[in-house]
């Protein structure tokens, strides 16, 4: 009994490694450059978990300061993972970009089909 | 005082100078400004540097914030020295830049590259000059995402598929990266350097803190071409424009070695980073791999842009035999060849750049009798390849002498056979090139040229001149080195 | 003129020649102007300090440290100094060969050939004069690359394999076992200075002494020690001034005075025949001299037969280094000007063959001493310096030798050295023998001469009289050797 409370206590943890682990799945799994992508934003959004989650204190309140109460929520992992986000978002938009290229260049954006291509070199 | 500020205007220069690039629509004047503002950088690392190393670290405040709730930028013996490399790299390939990006870009997007240069010299810089664990996260994306579009840049359609590799790879990179700072974050509460590596001493259960040790070096060996993580790097560099080969070459996973280092030595603690556990077996075997299997593969290679990368693979496998060693003699090798393989890639890659300038390809079938034809850049391929192999009185050697001492103070003297083994497979790919560049009746292809205008020649030579200076006067390189090394490996633990 | 300025100016006349010959390339005769005053003043600089050598004093240039605790030095001492006069004397009469012979052949691309033999020139006396292991393996691993473009100046296939085979063996054993062997030196004793009496007394122990001296022996190739001798026949590609000049000279001699120099200065004698090391350097310095001779027989080509009798000679040296006294060390050492000069003479002498009657089989020889008398003349009397016989220079190298093998209670290498003498004999005199009165194969053709040019015949003249000259001579060369300090 004390294993699965311990389990079900650290459940924002569990999903974030389901999410970090799909994610990556995904980015090796998946064939399509447009998925990777998916992926690879699915993998990024676990790591905000993994900082936000934590930074939720039990029992705390919302970072304002106030007389009446001691004990806060931490607002820096907020703040990092806007930064993060921000980051992610550029990263998808950049990695958008290239595929639209890639498929104006090679007419495709399945990878077998480019390897294929690629050895025909 | 303008100089007290040093640390701030050394990120923000470049930024705006960036900006400044994308607003302007022709290349010509976006070079201009690339020009200044890289020739600008080196000024301002090197008085960094000799302030460092004359009165000792300079801790910088960013927005008078103090450190650990500020960011701190933060300028020792070794960031200095990665300061001086990476600006004046940049500095260096500038004039190069504008006859070779006018030839293979498209006049429309020439601004841009000079725009994603910049932004990837702000993002190199900042990446060595921050204390905070999360502005380097912030610094490594802005360089990489800046990478990635220099490298998509390039004539090949083939460029694009290797931007999108490289942008797969190095964002899971970035994301290991954030997870050990986010783990380091949650157990140490702090994001500063020196304050985690304070706070270490106190944690009883380390359990997170392998976690995070494990996920960084992971992030970072992706960034740093470590094998086998490699393989975003030979696409990456065969396809780039030929300038942004030669100065990612020089600087890129320079950058990311000194993450290493600064992760393992200053923060964690060589004690507990090579004493708890193999690490150092780890770096030992993968830094062998890579030093033989990637110059096996560079023998084989036709395309010979192709073939310098999987070189770049194998040279940075010596860099991390030195920290694997992690003994003063070692480290300094290690450190040193960070320097010296700058100049060695960068001199190569701009060479070949001058080729693909005056005959349009750089596959060895074409390079033959090129040495005939052009043979003051030749020359420089020559004396370049010699410190590649390691040959005495050039910049490699001095490296693979560090290793070698390092290696047999710890009385490991087969290492010093590979050592030395590996340089004879350089001699292989490097003899190849120069035996069809002399050897051959020149192709069709090397018909008519001649040497490449000396916007390019001077930096090639500039390089190429440096190889050999570094390979006798050693003061600035090794000895720099050294005393980084000293202060690595005396650290804060 | 200091002394280090003298030593200095050695090193810089040769670099300087080398920076000049292609500036004035265009103009042919400047450009041979230019390396023959810088052969003359190099020749006189060298005398100069030959002068102080045997005064005692041991000329020397401050140091250049690339590493803290690795400086780049300069130290003339009498062995030193008379490998730095062989090569320098040598070099002026090479270079009148040279010139006769490429403009005879109508060789392409002479600058760089030129310009290369120059910079050859500037490494061997680097090797010569250095003061430490670093130094020497810098002009080493110089000499090695500056004369790949001369092994392989006719750029052909034929030239392309045997520049590889030259290339990959040099640098392969200076790399891979040359140069560990110099930083485990430097690692185990803190300098790689020539010192007097060895550096590694009482810092090593006999099994670092047996492997460093395998690690060096052998990782030195130019030494041409079996089995890493392959280079030296497949350097004879090259156009023949660069085999007569490097490969029986310059860079052959720059091999094993480097082994003859790290045996005397790094272990010292008495140091390395305490430890009983050298014993199977003895056997391996034997071997080689009496495999090579027998494989020499067995070669047509006149070049490679000469090479495998260099190979051989060579082996003599290392037999004088490693029998481990003074007796032999002086013979060692006298052997490598004596070989020097008689081997120049007879690669000499293939060059005009070939030059004059574009024969390079020896058995395509015969009867052509009738066409080109002067050439075989002075063949034989080099194939006689060679074999040893008086009155001809060679025999003091062997004559030392000998002693000292007896000195050392090695008559199995005094066996060895009267059976290659022999072998000598078979295998070169019959080449002046068949030319002078053996039939002409084919018809008889023109009777007149046909001789090389002229200044083939007056680099063959000098050096053919020098083999003689030494032997009434040798007097110079002995007071340099005994002032060696060997302890």
């Amino acid at each position: 009994m004390q294993l699965l409370e311990q389990i079900v206590a650290h459940y924002n943890h569990w999903i974030t490694i389901f999410l970090m682990v799909s994610g990556l799945y995904i980015v090796i799994a998946r064939g399509n450059m447009v998925k990777k992508l998916v992926g690879l934003s699915l993998f990024q959004t676990s790591v905000y978990l993994l900082y936000i989650s934590p930074g939720k204190i039990l029992g705390g309140t919302a970072p304002i300061l106030d007389d009446k109460f001691t004990v806060y929520s931490n607002p820096l992992p907020h703040v990092l993972i806007l930064t993060a986000i921000v980051v992610g978002v550029a990263t998808l938009a950049l990695g958008l970009a290239l595929v639209i290229r890639i498929n104006e260049a090679f007419g495709t954006i399945e990878e077998d089909e480019l390897f294929g291509e690629q050895e025909e070199n | 005082m303008i100089s007290a500020h040093y640390p701030a205007l050394q990120v923000v220069i470049p930024l705006l100078g960036a900006v400044l690039c994308a607003l302007v629509r022709r290349g010509s004047i976006a070079w201009l400004v690339a020009l200044t503002v890289s020739w600008i950088m080196p000024v301002i690392a090197a008085a960094m540097l000799w302030q460092v190393l004359a009165d000792g670290p300079i801790s910088y405040a960013l927005g008078g914030w103090e450190p650990p709730w500020g960011i701190e930028y933060r300028v020792d013996a070794l960031s200095g020295f990665l300061l001086l490399l990476v600006s004046g790299v940049g500095a260096v390939i500038m004039p190069y830049a504008r006859t070779s990006v006018a030839s293979e870009i498209h006049a429309s997007r020439q601004a841009w590259f000079y725009t994603m240069y910049l932004l990837c010299l702000a993002g190199l810089l900042g990446m060595a000059i921050t204390g905070d664990a999360f502005n380097v996260f912030v610094f490594m994306e802005i360089s990489s995402l800046a990478t990635y579009t220099l490298i998509a840049l390039g004539k090949d359609r083939r460029a694009l598929l290797a931007a999108y590799q490289y942008l797969i790879v190095g964002t899971i990179g970035a994301t290991f990266y954030v997870i050990g700072v986010g783990l380091l974050y949650s157990v140490t509460g702090s994001l500063n350097f020196v304050d985690i590596a304070g706070k270490l001493d106190a944690i009883e259960n380390t359990r997170p803190l392998l976690s995070a040790l494990a996920f960084l070096t992971v992030g970072i060996s992706l960034k740093l071409a470590l094998f086998p993580l490699h393989v975003w790097l030979p696409n990456a560099y065969a396809y780039a424009p030929s300038a942004a080969t030669s100065f990612l070459a020089a600087t890129a996973t320079k950058v990311a070695v000194y993450l290493l280092l600064r992760f393992f030595f200053t923060v964690f603690g060589a004690g507990f980073v090579f004493e708890t556990l193999p690490v150092s077996n780890i770096l030992l075997v993968l830094s062998i791999a890579a030093m033989f299997g990637a110059s096996i593969v560079a023998i084989f290679q036709d395309d010979i842009k192709r073939m310098l990368a999987y070189s770049s693979v194998a040279q940075i496998g010596y860099i991390t035999l030195g920290i694997a060693l992690a003994n003063q003699s070692g480290l300094t090798g290690g450190i040193v060849h960070i320097f010296n393989h700058a100049m060695m890639k960068a001199a190569l890659f701009l060479v070949l750049g001058a080729v693909f300038y005056r005959i349009g390809s750089v596959h060895i079938d074409s390079l033959a009798g090129i040495g005939r034809r052009m043979p003051v850049t030749m020359a420089s391929f020559v004396i370049a390849g010699l410190s590649i192999i390691g040959a005495p009185g050039t910049a490699g050697f001095i490296s693979k002498w560090y290793l070698a001492v390092g290696a047999l103070e710890k009385g490991w003297w087969w290492l010093v056979f590979l050592i030395v083994l590996s340089s004879l497979l350089a001699v292989v790919y490097i003899g190849r090139v120069i035996e069809i560049a002399w050897f051959r009746t020149p192709s069709e292809a090397c018909e008519g040229v001649q040497e490449p205008p000396p916007m390019m020649l001077v930096p090639i030579w500039i390089f190429t001149a440096a190889t050999i200076y570094f390979g006798f006067f050693t003061d600035l390189s090794a000895g720099i080195a050294g005393k980084a090394a000293e202060t690595l490996l005396g650290g804060l633990k | 003129m200091t002394d280090a300025n003298l030593v200095s100016l050695a090193l810089i006349i040769p670099a300087a020649a080398a920076f000049l010959i292609p500036i004035f390339g265009r103009w042919k005769n400047v450009r041979e102007t230019v390396t023959l005053i810088a052969a003359g003043l190099l020749f006189i600089d060298v005398i100069a300090l030959l002068m102080r050598v045997l005064d005692g004093a041991q000329p020397e240039t401050a140091g250049f440290e690339i590493i803290p605790g690795l400086p780049l030095v300069f130290k003339v001492e009498p062995l030193g100094m008379l490998f730095g006069v062989v090569a320098s004397t040598l070099w002026i009469v090479n270079s009148v060969y040279s010139i006769g012979y490429m403009r005879g052949n109508n060789e392409p691309r002479q600058t760089p050939f030129f310009m290369c033999f120059a910079i050859a020139l500037s490494s061997t006396i680097g090797i010569a004069f250095a003061g430490n292991l670093i130094t020497l393996f810098l002009f080493y691993e110089i000499l090695t690359l500056s004369t790949y473009p001369l092994v392989t100046h006719k750029a052909d296939d034929n030239a392309r394999a045997g520049g590889r085979v030259y290339l990959l063996l040099l640098l392969g054993t200076s790399t891979v076992l040359f140069l560990p062997a110099i930083i485990w030196t430097w690692v185990l004793t803190g300098t790689t200075e020539f010192t007097v009496g060895g550096i590694l007394a009482g810092k090593a122990d006999n099994l670092t002494v047996g492997i460093l001296l395998g690690l060096y022996v052998f990782g030195i190739g130019k030494a041409a020690l079996m089995p890493f001798h392959r280079w030296l026949p497949a350097a004879m590609v090259a156009p023949t001034p660069v085999s007569a000049l490097l490969h029986a000279v310059a860079v052959v001699k720059a091999g094993v005075f480097s082994v003859m120099k790290i045996l005397v200065y790094i272990f010292g004698i008495d140091f390395l025949s305490a430890s009983g090391q050298n014993q199977w350097l003895i056997y391996i310095a034997g071997a080689t001299i009496l495999i090579a001779s027998l494989v020499a027989m067995t070669k047509d080509n006149l070049k490679a037969r000469l090479a495998y009798s260099t190979v051989s000679q060579l082996g003599y040296v290392i037999l004088g280094a490693a029998l481990a006294n003074s007796m032999a060390m002086i013979g060692g050492s006298m052997h490598i000007a004596m070989h020097a000069v008689g081997k120049i003479t007879l690669f000499f002498c293939a060059g005009a063959i070939y030059t004059a009657a574009h024969k390079t089989e020896v058995s395509e020889l015969a009867g052509l001493g009738r066409k080109m008398p002067f050439t075989f003349a002075a063949f034989f009397v080099g194939a006689l310096s060679i074999i040893g016989l008086p009155p001809f220079g060679g025999l003091w190298g062997k004559w030392y030798l000998a002693l000292g093998a007896i000195d050392s209670n090695q008559l199995a290498m005094v066996a060895i050295l009267m059976i290659s003498s022999l072998l000598n004999i078979a295998y070169l005199l019959p080449i002046p023998l068949k030319a002078f009165f053996g039939k002409a194969p084919g018809n008889p053709g023109s009777v007149g001469m046909q001789e090389a040019p002229l200044p083939c015949l007056i680099a063959i003249g000098l050096t053919s009289m020098g083999c003689i000259i030494l032997f009434f001579y040798p007097g110079f060369i002995l007071e340099l050797l005994q002032l060696i300090d060997i302890r």
